[in-house]
């Protein structure tokens, strides 16, 4: 029975990290963190994601406080914001909010705003996808630990 | 003492246990790296704030071997950390940044850094960066037998810093090679690294006009092959002038013979050679940091190998070859070498020499008188230097501007031989304003169409006073090479392909147009369906409001429905999945039977972007270049096939929608 549930889990989780390399959501990267995470750091990535969603919400809410200013004109300091975006986001494999962040940074680029604003949205919008994800593919995990009883090493 | 220690450590067992230091404020990357870094076997220690770096740096300036750090950090600019590092303690530091744009990484080489690496780092390129600290040991390690001429830097290692990391070392080994044969008792000359020179506050000697030929004429007295430095310092006799530079400059003179003389047996590749010459020269003052322009004569014919004019090292090499190589080993800035004009004068034939052509800023006034005999020269060879000049265009994609002088026509004022060297038909021109000897700037800008203008060929040649930095010309050049390189980097971004860009640059341009176009495509007033967030208290994420929290583990399910649903329903769960090749946003019908099914099958569809919507219109009025977006979107047909890989398609995307 509980060999089943492993089984059954694990073919979920196989699954959803398939899907989320189709969709783009995450790409290789991922695949290096999980291969980081043996026994010497059994929790590698989820402590490499946890810091980076930490991260990353401290970066949107100051990206979104900067657009919201009427009199915002500091365009460098977004890019810098988004140039810690992109290195985190493509650090741990998150290819689309990556891509949207590169997006991001071209229209900050030309100060343009209202494309900045737009990028803005959308990066929110790809960041919550991307963080939903990645909350149920731990979930799985966990799950699938739990009902295997003993600890299989990470997907490989 | 450091090198004796590394030493041993070589003999037992590394690159395992080299002593890493890692500096980045983004915690991510920093965990990340630190994890790699311990995965290599290295021994890493990190830290997330530049001041702090620096002060471990220096409270013991044996703790590491290597460093790397971030770009952007918000305490102190990377930049500025390699610029003390590689002062003070002399190591070696790789750069890391997100950002691999051409100009950041000029930057990074002229500030003197080896190596320059993109996020996300992969655990390939960290398993290599030992060699940095071999290589530097080397060089230090020879440094420590003779005084170091700085001012000479082994154009290897300032070659291989212009080029890219494979190519970097590659070639490096081979000069290192072709140096020990050559010259063992010449082996004070410092091969070292940007960063070594840098480190060596000695003072540079210049290699005037006068000077070199005092050196020439010194050689040829005692016959080149039995020049010995001490001799040559006597018979020269010149104050302030070390055995040691005596010796550097010896080296690169007979490498230069050597090359010569293997030259002239290819006089068919002259021709053809001197386009690459003129692309190597041009390639020559962009990365490597030296500020010497060479002035190669696409020599047809070589002669006696007394006469050959010095190559300060394998640049000329190179630059006979067609492969025109981009080269950027320029000696030590302030080096002018002149080959002596009498030695060209033997043959009736077409001579040509390969010259080193180094003029430093304050002798510009040296060249410019030169530059009419230069012109008669080139009167006299039309043909090659019609060739020279209409070569010129392919090979503007370099910055530095190879001053192509006529050999004689400097040194000896008496010569009337035409020892032409490719000059192109245009004097060479010094920008004054530039500290470099921008010959080439007037000459490239008539001479070669891919230059838009003047100040763009200054700006090209003003690249190498930012390369001179690597090579530790300080002083005056340094000041000069920040603001230059940012130039540089710009124009070498535009100038045509076959510079060795960083390779990142690509898929960066290219990953910009998609990602803006999906941006707003995405992007309409109301974003209230943000998607699933966790985190409701966020703010950010509190905006976004009738959106209730979905379980995520039911979320898979729930797209497979939706996507067979109207855009309508699907509205209500947040978002759409969508698949950008089809009619903009909607989802087909025959794609609808698809995603009713398991996601595993959505996957075979290849990938969806999803993005809120509101059904009917998703651009909104005020969004004129939305819509222009959008309606070419709309129009664009779909990507067969889709590649599967996210990256990609948008690539694709962006490339058919391109506006």
């Amino acid at each position: 029975m509980l060999g089943l549930d492993a089984d059954r889990l694990r073919a979920d989780l196989n699954r959803l990290l398939a899907f989320l390399f189709h969709q783009g959501i995450l790409d290789e990267q991922y695949l290096q963190l999980q291969q980081l995470q043996d026994e010497s750091s059994p929790n590698f990535v989820s402590e490499v994601v946890n810091i980076y969603f930490h991260e990353s919400e401290k970066l949107l809410r100051n990206l979104r406080s900067l657009l919201m200013d009427r009199e915002f004109s500091d365009y460098d300091k977004m890019g810098i914001h988004l140039n810690q975006f992109i290195g985190s986001s493509s650090s741990i494999g998150a290819k689309r909010v990556r891509n949207v962040c590169v997006a991001f940074r071209a229209a900050s680029d030309q100060n343009n705003r209202a494309g900045c604003l737009r990028a803005l949205e959308l990066l929110e919008h790809e960041y919550c996808i991307l963080k939903n994800k990645l909350h149920e593919l731990f979930q799985i995990e966990q799950q699938r630990l739990l009902a295997a009883g003993v600890r299989y090493p990470m997907l490989n | 003492m450091r090198v004796e220690r590394v030493i041993s450590d070589e003999n037992d067992s590394f690159p395992v246990g080299m002593r890493v230091l890692a500096v980045d404020d983004d915690p991510t990357c920093l965990l990340l790296l630190e994890t790699l870094l311990t995965k290599c076997k290295y021994n890493v220690t990190t830290t997330s704030q530049a001041i702090t770096a620096l002060k471990m740096l220096r409270e013991n300036k044996n703790k590491f071997d290597l460093v790397i750090s971030d770009v952007h950090m918000p305490d102190m600019d990377g930049f500025k950390l390699l610029e003390l590092v590689g002062l003070e303690m002399d190591l070696p530091v790789i750069m890391l940044s997100a950002n691999g744009d051409t100009k950041l990484v000029m930057k990074g080489i002229t500030h003197g850094a080896c190596d320059y690496l993109l996020k996300p780092v992969r655990i390939e390129e960290l398993q290599n960066i030992w060699q940095h600290v071999i290589r530097r040991k080397k060089f230090d390690r020879k440094d420590q037998d003779g005084s170091g001429s700085q001012d000479k830097p082994y154009i290897d290692s300032s070659e291989a810093a212009g080029l890219g990391n494979v190519d970097q070392n590659g070639k490096f080994n081979k000069k290192r090679k072709d140096q020990n044969e050559d010259e063992d008792e010449e082996r004070d000359e410092n091969g070292h690294d940007n960063e070594d020179l840098s480190t060596q506050k000695k003072p540079r000697v210049v290699w005037s006009v006068e000077l070199h030929r005092k050196f020439v004429a010194a050689v040829n007295q005692l016959g080149v092959e039995k020049a010995v430095p001490k001799k040559i310092l006597e018979l020269m006799n010149v104050e302030n002038l070390t055995r040691e530079n005596v010796a550097s400059h010896l080296q690169k003179f007979r490498l230069y013979l050597k090359r010569i003389s293997c030259v002239a047996n290819q006089q068919a590749n002259m021709a053809a050679a001197l386009g690459s010459v003129d692309s190597t020269h041009l390639r020559m003052g962009t990365m490597n940091g030296l500020g010497n322009f060479h002035t190669l004569a696409g020599p047809d014919q070589i002669h006696n190998a007394a006469f050959r004019s010095f190559q300060h090292s394998g640049v000329l090499r190179r630059l006979n070859t067609p492969a025109g190589v981009g080269i950027s080993g320029l000696p030590s800035s302030g080096l002018v070498q002149l080959s002596p004009v009498q030695n060209l004068g033997n043959t009736s034939t077409y001579q040509r020499k390969l010259q080193s052509f180094v003029i430093p800023g304050n002798h510009n006034a040296n060249i410019l008188q030169g530059m009419p005999m230069s012109l008669e020269f080139d009167q006299l060879q039309n043909n090659r230097a019609a060739s020279h000049v209409g070569q010129f265009p392919s090979v503007d994609n370099t910055t530095v501007l190879p001053v192509s002088s006529i050999s004689g026509s400097l040194i000896d004022a008496g010569c009337s031989n035409s020892p032409l060297l490719g000059v192109t038909s245009n004097s060479l021109l010094l920008e004054g304003s530039s500290q470099l000897p921008t010959l080439h700037a007037s000459n490239l800008r008539d001479s070669v169409s891919g230059f838009p203008n003047r100040s763009t060929l200054s700006d090209f040649t003003s690249i190498a006073p930012a390369s001179n930095q690597l090579h530790g010309s300080k002083a005056d050049i340094q000041d000069q090479a920040f603001p230059i390189s940012c130039n540089a980097g710009k124009i070498i971004s535009s100038a045509p392909q076959d510079w060795n860009a960083p390779k990142k640059d690509a898929p960066y341009q290219s990953n910009v147009p998609s990602c803006s176009i999906n941006s707003l495509r995405a992007v309409n007033g109301d974003m209230a369906q943000l998607g699933q967030c966790l985190d409701q208290n966020n703010p950010i994420f509190n905006r976004n409001v009738g959106f209730d929290f979905v379980d995520p583990l039911s979320i898979k399910c729930s797209e497979g429905e939706n996507l067979a649903m109207e855009p309508s329903v699907i509205e209500k769960e947040g978002y759409l999945m969508v698949q950008p090749s089809r009619q903009g946003i909607y989802i087909p019908d025959n794609e609808g039977e698809n995603f009713a099914m398991e996601p595993s099958v959505i996957e075979k569809e290849g990938y969806l972007i999803v993005q809120p919507r509101r059904q009917g219109s998703y651009i909104p009025g005020n969004l004129g270049s939305l819509e222009d977006l959008a309606s070419a979107m709309t129009k664009q047909d779909h990507d067969k096939g889709k590649p599967t890989d996210g990256d990609f398609g948008y690539n694709d995307y962006s490339l058919r929608t391109c506006i």
